[in-house]
């Protein structure tokens, strides 16, 4: 079986990131900008099991790893939303433009 | 007796002190009272100091001091100290002060700032007992000191008028400059010597440890403090202005508190100038130069005040040319004697300016038919400055004039002699212009002077007249006690030429006779001469010499440091926080709150980052 080279593997990452770097920094809307730090994520989680696999040094903690990363990117993208609900109702809009709470 | 007693010579000052708090702290409550409270508790004092001189007499030299302040290895010590030259000083000071608080009680009855007024000739006199008490020159610089602000206050005591705090400055600043010196030389003394109290710098100087350099050195910065505080040329011109203050405080200032402390600090410290012949002839000039300088400056004066300030100028330049003729006896003993006809000659000026109503003496006249024993008294007290053979003033200036003729100082010898000369003309200048001259008798109701007036005056001219005896050629128990515990030598006497009391009682009466024939016979006014008359009248133009060649340019560097300041150090001020200010306004611009771009920045700036890792090839 012809397996797929690891330079597909990080390829495929690498345009996940960018696009997911992309969203986050030019997006308005704050839940693309969340799901496109969901996207940045995973690419990451690509390629810890790429290289848990085919690295140099190929061992199961990559892939549990990512099992982690999954279970805190759950959680963060929770928190998250929460906070994006707590601003919602507060300012009434979603867009990140107009949460420039940080200069003040 | 004289152990029991001694250690308490501390409470002198401390009687005058305690009239100054009380008459402070209650001003108001006390204001009827003051003059009574002041003249009780310096009369309280004088007694102290009357019994200390008569327990002390036989004393040379006793301490009693407690530790102040001790440093590591340094003690500064606190006391009291009894000498035959500070009962001298005490005993003047004291009486002095008591005949000048009871005459101010009706010379200044209409003050409203009256309790004010005793409160500060409390401060002023309690300063110049302790600086006659100090064991160390620490405790006399403090004296010093508190004497000059007590100065500054009575002169400025008149605020309202800006000639009286003009001339309060000045007399501060003026001493001031004559005080760096002091503190200067202080400084050096201890370092040298590593001590202050006068009986350890006698030791080591007796010793002759000291380096001729150093002496000579010490003994010119204290001899500026001097200068500064009697008056002495070129620091002189305070003491004329000074005029502005009450009369009764010119009397205490010039004959006993403020002008003595310079005769006494070189007194005190005589070993140290006896040891430099440089500093013994500065001495000598400055005094002697200043006598006749200060002497021809007074004929020409037309202010009662300014006459007897430029006098007494005069005769504090004859103590300073005896001391540095090595004649400590006769320098002390015209303190002491002036002290009694000066300060005589100033309250009966205050009555006679009391009468007219003015300072000026070409308003004045016929005053003696009118003031019958006020003229009596002043003319006891013109005998006596003048040198009229048997008056106090004779024997102490025929003192000076014998110790200068000793010390084989003859150009100042004959300076001295012409002053004697000098001073009799312009006091009987002054006596006959103001009390035989053709004036106008005052209208208005005459009164007789009050007891507080008399008693004084009366008080004055007994020493005035018989002071003399103490310390005269075939007579110089004085002259042994005043120097004996100082240089343990006894006092070679003044053996006199048979010509000098001669000449001297020539002098004395030549100047009188002049004076009257120019005033009373002839009646010649001294305006004859426009330019020598103009020139003496403004005291040599000493004032408009410092306006011209120390206020000027000095006003001239502050100007001109103003505008620096205003220009050059506020232009680089300025624009030096306006370039913070703009690096801020549009740094803060940076300050978006765009999580977005922070994003960006961030991202931008490691992509930059990692660029440089991989174009240098990894670590820098």
């Amino acid at each position: 079986m012809t397996s797929v080279p690891l330079n597909a593997y990080l390829m495929l990452a690498l345009i996940l990131f960018c696009i997911g770097l992309f969203g986050a920094l030019t997006k308005r809307n704050t839940v693309i900008v969340l799901i496109s730090i969901e996207l940045m994520l995973n690419a990451v989680n690509i390629n810890l099991v790429a290289f848990s696999k085919l690295g140099m040094h190929p061992s199961i903690t990559g892939q549990v790893f990512t099992l982690f990363t999954i279970t805190v990117a759950a959680a963060e993208a929770a928190v998250a939303l929460a906070i994006l609900m707590a601003l919602f109702r507060n300012r009434s809009t979603v867009q990140i433009d107009e949460m420039d709470g940080m200069k003040h | 007796m004289c152990d029991k007693l001694l250690p308490y010579a501390w409470l002198i000052p401390v009687f005058p002190f305690v009239s100054f708090i009380m008459l402070l702290a209650f001003r108001h409550r006390l204001q009827a009272y003051s003059s009574y409270i002041g003249s009780a508790l310096t009369g309280l004092s004088l007694v102290a100091a009357i019994v200390v001189w008569v327990t002390g007499w036989s004393v040379q030299s006793v301490q009693h001091t407690g530790v102040w302040l001790a440093f590591e290895s340094v003690e500064l010590q606190m006391g009291t100290w009894i000498t035959p030259l500070n009962l001298v000083m005490l005993n003047i000071v004291a009486f002095i002060s008591v005949c000048v608080h009871i005459y101010s009680h009706t010379y200044m009855k209409d003050e409203r700032r009256r309790s004010t007024y005793f409160a500060w000739l409390g401060l002023f006199t309690a300063a110049m007992l302790g600086l006659c008490l100090s064991p160390n020159l620490l405790q006399f610089y403090m004296c010093w000191e508190l004497v000059g602000l007590g100065s500054f206050l009575l002169i400025g005591f008149h605020f309202e008028e800006d000639k009286a705090k003009a001339a309060a400055k000045k007399a501060f600043i003026m001493t001031r400059i004559g005080d760096i010196g002091l503190l200067a030389g202080l400084i050096l003394l201890y370092w040298q010597t590593g001590s202050l109290q006068f009986t350890d710098i006698y030791t080591v100087i007796s010793s002759g440890e000291l380096e001729a350099f150093h002496v000579t050195l010490i003994s010119l910065l204290i001899f500026a403090g001097a200068v500064g505080k009697s008056g002495q040329l070129p620091l002189h011109t305070w003491l004329p202005d000074a005029m502005e203050g009450p009369t009764p405080v010119s009397a205490l200032i010039h004959a006993a508190t403020m002008v003595a402390a310079g005769v006494y600090l070189v007194a005190v410290l005589h070993p140290l100038f006896m040891a430099s012949d440089t500093a013994l002839t500065v001495v000598a000039v400055t005094g002697g130069v200043t006598a006749t300088v200060a002497a021809v400056i007074a004929i020409a004066q037309t202010d009662i005040k300014r006459i007897l300030a430029y006098s007494t100028i005069s005769q504090l330049g004859y103590m300073m040319l005896a001391l540095g003729s090595a004649a400590l006896a006769a320098g002390v003993f015209h303190l002491m004697t002036h002290a009694f006809f000066k300060a005589l000659l100033f309250l009966t000026a205050g009555v006679v300016i009391h009468h007219f109503k003015t300072r000026n003496i070409h308003q004045m006249g016929h005053a003696f038919s009118e003031l019958r024993f006020t003229g009596m008294t002043f003319l006891i007290g013109t005998l006596a400055i003048s040198g009229f053979p048997l008056f106090s003033g004779f024997f102490s200036k025929e003192a000076v004039l014998s110790a200068v003729w000793h010390d084989e100082r003859y150009l100042l010898f004959s300076l001295a002699l012409l002053t004697t000369f000098l001073t009799a003309f312009y006091m009987f200048r002054l006596f006959f212009i103001v009390f035989m001259g053709q004036g106008k008798p005052t209208s208005g109701p005459k009164k007789a002077l009050s007891m507080a007036l008399r008693l004084p005056i009366a008080a004055l001219s007994v020493p005035a007249i018989g002071a003399g005896f103490l310390y005269t050629p075939w007579f110089s128990a004085f002259g042994n006690w005043i120097t004996q515990w100082q240089t343990a030598q006894i006092d070679p006497g003044h053996e006199v030429p048979w010509w000098m009391m001669p000449s001297a009682i020539m002098c004395s009466l030549a100047g009188i006779m002049l004076a009257w024939v120019m005033y009373q016979k002839l009646r010649v006014p001294l305006r004859e001469l426009p330019y020598l008359h103009a020139f003496t009248l403004r005291g040599f133009y000493m004032d408009e010499l410092y306006h011209y060649t120390i206020k000027q340019p000095l006003q001239f560097m502050s100007t001109t440091t103003v505008y620096i300041e205003k220009f050059v150090v506020e232009t680089v001020m300025e624009s030096s926080s306006s370039f913070v200010k703009w690096v801020g306004k549009y740094g803060a611009r940076l300050q978006s709150g765009q999580v977005q771009t922070y994003g960006a920045v961030g991202f931008v700036g490691l992509s930059i980052l990692v660029f440089i890792l991989f174009w240098t090839g990894g670590y820098f």
